[in-house]
């Protein structure tokens, strides 16, 4: 009889909470590779402007808030030219609420493949954040070059770039956290009650008008900057503009704040998606 | 002595019976509690054996049950048994798509299920992408995928298109492309389930061929599961027989062939049910299915030239009056759809219902068949009940003197369609 440790891999009812199968979705992460890039590439295949509309998207988009918010709504945006406001704030929001959206529907768009194959699950939803991020990184060289546009060309008073610019990259990590834990929570609920993806149809909208997206914590009243700061991407969003303009609210604790919470939606995800997977395909 | 690759030990799913409702969280809230506190859930207490014939009671079923079995290196096994005998439970098992409730699947190598074409292909993406993307679904990894890449594409012929998109691909393409992928995994444990199978049947021959090499070059382990006895016969060397989600019978192939059909493909040519104790819901309860002869000359073995009448009989236990109707479906034994007819459409009020189907002399081809039969309500429609395998009764060949053809008659059907003419129109060299 072989010994027990010559078996390549025991299939068990319900394994650990935390076991999480870090190792096998390593030797998957040609898998999480080739999956984000078709959804980068099946994103703009048949197009006649192909990966351009990465930039387009946030250009019109940022236009038309610059008309509606800035100029009609009137929307004080801290001095900070109204465009570049809403450029920062749409691709900041933008990145997070696709990794949300895109992972929110990560197992009933994929019933049909995990249905049929196995391969560790959470290679999809980290595929899904992959391509996204490369998305935002086009998008930021977008922003940075008009951002440098208007500090070297049109010598912007308003632009101040600062030491907190390094945080940047934090701000990301951040927003891959929770978008992605968010995202996964969801799914995972999905799966057996649908009402969360009626829930999704217009939430993630709505969730944008309370984040300080198209305006600055500064601007809103008292009574509401209390219940605002209970909002995780709140912070985020003023401190990413904070970097670039010198302008806003930026706030150590409120930043301590949104870490704890995207650590915490982070590590509920992974492992309520984990105990998720192994049965899915029986409620889905 | 050959190595044991896969060790099955005790594995049992349970399954959670009717829709995901307001009632689930509740039961879910309360499976997890008896979980936590160390408890056999009352779920697991009250669930029943997987017996479709029986009116269950509780909500509860174990589609499988303690399966045990042991494959070793280079063997074939057929998992045979009725539909829902649980052998598709068993292979997702198996191939970690779902987890077992109870008891552990131990394995050696890689395993792969053969006929899970094409999985995950996407139309936008050119064949070269898609070999990516499906091999590395598959489990290969880049370097793999690279070295085998000019093979994958030879054997599948698709040369001249590997860089358009795979949505321009004829459907035949598409599975030859799909099947090159798979062909070259050459995974330890191979599981292939033909029911699961799509395309041709050139194709079907291909992939049982490339099985056949599989096992005996590679001394790879082959599961196939298949309604198709013939082929079991004939590819497999060992037999798992399911029987109600428990291992009925495991020996040599044609063993197990033998109990099968000896004791499971039996002819049923009439059900009757005491209203208590028949199958149902609480909207529809089955009193009496039935198949006879419609003509004198012959009673029970009925041939290809027996007019064939099925009756139904129903209890319908909706208290509102509701367009109901029938459907019927007729399967050959290796599980494919002869026909699917529709009843008429009738408002029925609470009360026994009778339905006849006629199946006309000169239809089906020689064989062995069963009936599949739901109830459902017109608007929707949604189904009421669906009573599976409920009828299943052989037809015999019949050949006139004329005919000199001994082999068997080619065909899912042998209609009679007449006139079928042949006449001279012209005569050649005569005046």
């Amino acid at each position: 009889m072989p010994d027990q440790n010559e078996w390549t891999e025991v299939i068990r009812p319900r394994t650990s909470l935390l076991d999480l199968k870090l190792a096998e979705l390593w030797k998957y992460r040609d898998l999480i590779v080739i999956f984000a890039r078709r959804d980068i590439i099946s994103s703009y295949k048949q197009t006649i402007l192909g990966p351009l509309w990465f930039v387009i998207q946030p250009i019109i988009t940022s236009l038309l808030f610059t008309v509606v918010f800035g100029g009609i709504a009137n929307i004080d945006t801290e001095g900070v030219d109204a465009f570049l406001f809403f450029l920062a704030s749409n691709i900041c929001w933008s990145y997070f609420s696709s990794s949300l959206n895109g992972n929110a529907n990560i197992f009933v768009n994929n019933a049909g493949i995990f249905g049929k194959v196995y391969f560790p699950r959470l290679a999809a939803p980290i595929a899904t954040t992959l391509s996204n991020f490369f998305r935002l990184i086009i998008q930021l060289i977008l922003f940075i070059v008009i951002y440098l546009f208007y500090y070297f060309v049109k010598d912007d008073i308003s632009v101040h770039p600062n030491i907190q610019l390094l945080l940047v990259p934090y701000l990301l990590l951040l927003m891959t956290f929770l978008g992605l834990g968010m995202g996964i929570i969801v799914s995972s609920l999905t799966t057996k009650y649908r009402d969360f993806s009626n829930l999704m149809g217009f939430g993630v909208t709505l969730l944008m008008y309370i984040s300080a997206v198209i305006f600055p914590v500064s601007s809103l009243p008292e009574k509401y900057k209390f219940y605002i700061q209970f909002n995780p991407m709140a912070a985020i969003m003023e401190s990413f503009r904070y970097a670039f303009f010198g302008q806003g609210s930026y706030d150590f604790f409120h930043l301590i704040y949104s870490t704890v919470f995207a650590l915490v939606i982070f590590f509920a995800g992974l492992i309520i998606f984990n105990r998720v997977e192994k049965n899915f395909m029986d409620t889905v | 002595m050959s190595e044991t690759v896969i060790k099955v030990e005790n594995v049992s799913k349970l399954y959670k019976l009717g829709y995901v409702g307001s009632g689930t969280f509740r039961d879910d809230l309360k499976y997890f509690y008896d979980k936590v506190r160390g408890k056999t859930s009352e779920a697991e207490l009250i669930a029943e054996t997987n017996d479709r014939e029986i009116k269950g009671n509780s909500e509860y079923v174990w589609a499988l049950k303690d399966i045990n079995f042991e494959a070793k290196k280079g063997e074939i096994w057929g998992v045979i048994g009725k539909n829902g005998a649980g052998k598709s439970t068993l292979l997702k098992i198996l191939s970690k798509i779902t987890s077992p409730t109870e008891g552990t699947v131990k394995y050696k190598g890689r395993i792969a299920s053969l006929l899970e074409v094409g999985t995950g292909f996407h139309g936008e993406l050119t064949g070269r992408e898609n070999i990516f993307l499906n091999g590395a679904v598959l489990g290969m990894t880049k370097s793999e995928i690279k070295s085998k890449f000019d093979e994958i594409v030879a054997f599948a012929g698709v040369d001249r298109y590997v860089d358009t998109p795979v949505k321009r691909y004829s459907s035949g393409m598409t599975v030859r492309l799909g099947f090159a992928i798979a062909a070259h995994l050459e995974p330890e444990i191979l599981i292939v389930d033909e029911v699961l199978a799509v395309g041709d049947a050139e194709f079907q021959k291909k992939a049982i061929g490339k099985m056949q090499d599989i096992s005996a070059g590679g001394g790879r382990t082959v599961l196939f599961v298949s309604h198709n006895m013939a082929s079991v016969r004939k590819l497999c060397s060992k037999g798992l027989l399911l029987r109600n989600g428990k291992v009925a019978m495991i020996d040599e192939i044609e063993r197990v062939v033998d109990n099968y059909l000896s004791t499971e493909a039996r002819q049923i040519f009439k059900q009757e049910w005491e209203l208590d104790k028949a199958p149902g819901n609480d909207f529809i309860r089955i009193k009496s299915v039935e198949v006879k002869s419609g003509s004198e000359r012959i009673q029970e073995n009925f041939d290809v030239k027996t007019p064939l009448n099925i009756h139904i009989k129903f209890q319908n236990l909706l208290e509102k009056k509701t367009d109901l109707y029938i459907s019927l479906h007729l399967y050959s034994y290796d599980g494919s759809c002869i026909f699917n007819l529709g009843s008429e459409i009738k408002s029925f009020e609470k009360g026994l219902i009778q339905s006849v189907l006629k199946i006309p002399a000169d239809l089906m081809n020689d064989g062995n068949y069963f009936v599949n039969i739901m109830i459902l309500d017109a608007n929707g429609p949604k189904i009421l009940y669906h009573l599976q395998e409920c009828l299943s009764f052989e037809i015999n060949d019949y050949r006139n003197d004329k005919t000199d053809w001994f082999g068997k008659w080619q065909g899912m059907v042998r209609p009679t369609f007449l006139p079928f003419t042949i006449n001279q129109i012209e005569k050649d060299g005569a005046n």
